[in-house]
């Protein structure tokens, strides 16, 4: 481990994607994201990768799908609008199979919005942004060390399942600083060979293409199934969450990254005030912990998910609990932060209409 | 020990920086620490403000709206962040700056004249130390020690033959707070 230092959470996943080995970083800047990318151009060059500032987020993405073609560790990083102009190449990226570590630091919307801190790209990440059926793994850091950990396993997950891996995260955790450290990392155990890449034959190998156009559809049917295999593969390895005094709760809190900090701070005035509650927080939103949802629907009254946006997770939750208990919602939007109180009043309200139903009954 | 507090005032009056180097400090003890800032257009002059968590524990939210201690540099913000002082907590508040302060009387307010004393030190960027200095002597939160230790990270080299001047304001701000500890 590196000794503790003090850093923003956009230059904590800078530091950890060098230290990952990341060999290509193509941006454009844009608030509340730009440390990362400035990080990126002091640093970079010095220690032996590449860095260029791209003319824009089209070209920066497709310049990460050429590099990763190449089988290079590759990566980008931009907030919502920045995002959005991905999602063709992301699409041609999952398509082709190819591993690469892309980063939202979200910010307000919808449109150029504003650049204070939100949650309003789930969807856009979770469910695939792009045309096509494909999907990312997706992980949700909510503190400055998560966003270096998280870093080198979207790397790791990256090559591993040659698709793009991408950090979920928002202005507020992006610019604000806590003590991180970064873990050992042996580069040499963690790369992978990577014999499709397109390197130059030599030795009379076979040709490697890398392509998004299937023109048959039962070629493209079976890139597909293909796909489709491998998506089930990360739902079964991937899940990731953490629960917060679950044991004995009867109700839950259900949010992730900034958010679920917040609610740790709501299940505190909460559970001082004698009020059973716990806390679920996916780390992965993509694979979606449904199974512990669904079996943490059996144990507790009540639910309540609190986002920054409209009620996006929202919809997850509810497949997960599949109609076994009520879900209530709480968000704010815009770049507006839920506050603890404001939480932990909703909690109050909800705890008591929970309970006594049942009593009731 | 969780100490919550909010640091507020005008941009320029280095309110970002004395929360910094209050979270390095606590780093520099091995504590648990989040800075969080206020990072939108209202940095580009006009009010600034930061929230500091310095723990023995996990720190659960970085995001917060009832502190132990407002640290307070201008009215503008001494009328947003009066009533988001828990009751018992502090308010330290610039003399200077303030023309109403707080009237809360479940609170301790502390009226600062950390303008004034900074002016005598012949720098009145150390008015931040000042006040600094002042709540480190009413919350034993971190050693001075650990200041001028986190002082060396948070200036730049040029600047670290400040740090003696910075020693001599934290010890200020709290003779200043002398009489009430």
């Amino acid at each position: 481990m590196s000794k503790k230092l003090l850093m923003k959470g956009n230059e904590a996943i800078a530091e950890a994607a060098i230290r990952a080995g990341v060999q290509g970083y193509y941006g454009y800047p844009i608030t509340p994201q730009s440390e990362l990318l400035e990080y990126m151009s002091s640093e970079l060059p010095k220690r032996g990768g590449a860095f260029v500032q791209a003319e824009s987020e089209v070209a920066a993405i497709n310049m990460v799908y050429g590099a990763s073609g190449a089988g290079a560790r590759t990566m980008t990083s931009t907030s919502g609008p920045g995002f959005s102009l991905m999602q063709e190449a992301i699409s041609y990226i999952a398509c082709a199979e190819l591993p690469c570590f892309l980063v939202n630091v979200m910010r307000g919307g919808p449109g150029l919005g504003t650049i204070q801190p939100s949650q309003g790209d789930y969807f856009q990440a979770v469910k695939g942004g792009g045309h096509g059926d494909y999907k990312m793994i997706v992980l949700a850091p909510n503190s400055v060390q998560e966003m270096a950990d998280f870093t080198y396993l979207g790397f790791d997950l990256a090559d591993k399942y040659r698709t793009p891996t991408m950090i979920l995260t928002d202005g507020a955790l992006g610019q604000m600083m806590e003590s991180v450290q970064f873990p050992e990392y042996n580069l040499d155990e963690h790369l992978v060979d990577k014999p499709w890449a397109t390197t130059g034959r030599e030795n009379g190998r076979k040709q490697n293409v890398i392509t998004s156009l299937h023109l048959q559809s039962e070629q493209m049917e079976q890139i597909n199934l293909k796909l489709q295999k491998k998506y089930r593969e990360i739902e079964k390895n991937e899940v990731r969450y953490e629960t917060i005094e679950t044991e004995d709760a009867d109700f839950l809190i259900v949010a992730f990254g900034l958010s679920s900090r917040v609610c740790h701070k709501a299940l505190e005035l909460a559970r001082e005030e004698g009020l059973k509650v716990g806390l679920l927080r996916p780390i992965t939103l993509y694979p979606y912990p449904y199974d512990i949802l669904n079996k943490l629907a059996d144990q507790v009254k009540g639910m309540l998910v609190v986002e920054m946006n409209a009620g996006q997770m929202l919809e997850d939750v509810k497949l997960a609990v599949n109609g076994k208990v009520s879900v209530d919602f709480y968000g704010r939007m815009g770049g507006m932060i839920p506050q603890p109180d404001a939480i932990l009043s909703k909690i109050r309200e909800l705890y008591s209409a929970h309970t006594k139903t049942k009593m009731e009954v | 020990m969780n100490k919550e507090l909010i640091i507020a005032g005008f941009g320029g009056q280095g309110v970002l920086s004395m929360g910094m180097t209050l979270a390095y400090a606590g780093m520099v003890e091995d504590k648990e620490v989040v800075w969080m800032p206020s990072y939108g257009p209202e940095m580009r002059g006009g009010t600034a403000n930061c929230i500091v968590v310095v723990s023995d524990d996990r720190v659960s939210s970085p995001i917060i709206n009832q502190f132990d201690t407002a640290i307070i540099l201008n009215q503008p913000s001494m009328d947003k962040f009066e009533s988001a002082v828990k009751p018992g907590g502090h308010i330290l508040y610039e003399a200077n700056n303030i023309m109403n302060p707080s009237t809360r009387d479940d609170i301790s307010t502390y009226k600062i004249p950390a303008v004034v004393e900074a002016n005598k030190l012949n720098n009145p960027k150390t008015m931040n130390m000042i006040i600094l200095g002042a709540f480190l002597a009413l919350n034993s939160v971190v050693k001075n020690e650990s200041i001028l230790e986190a002082l060396k990270k948070v200036l730049p080299e040029r600047h670290h033959h400040l740090i003696p001047l910075n020693e001599k304001a934290l010890l200020k701000g709290a003779e200043l707070v002398g009489e009430f500890v």
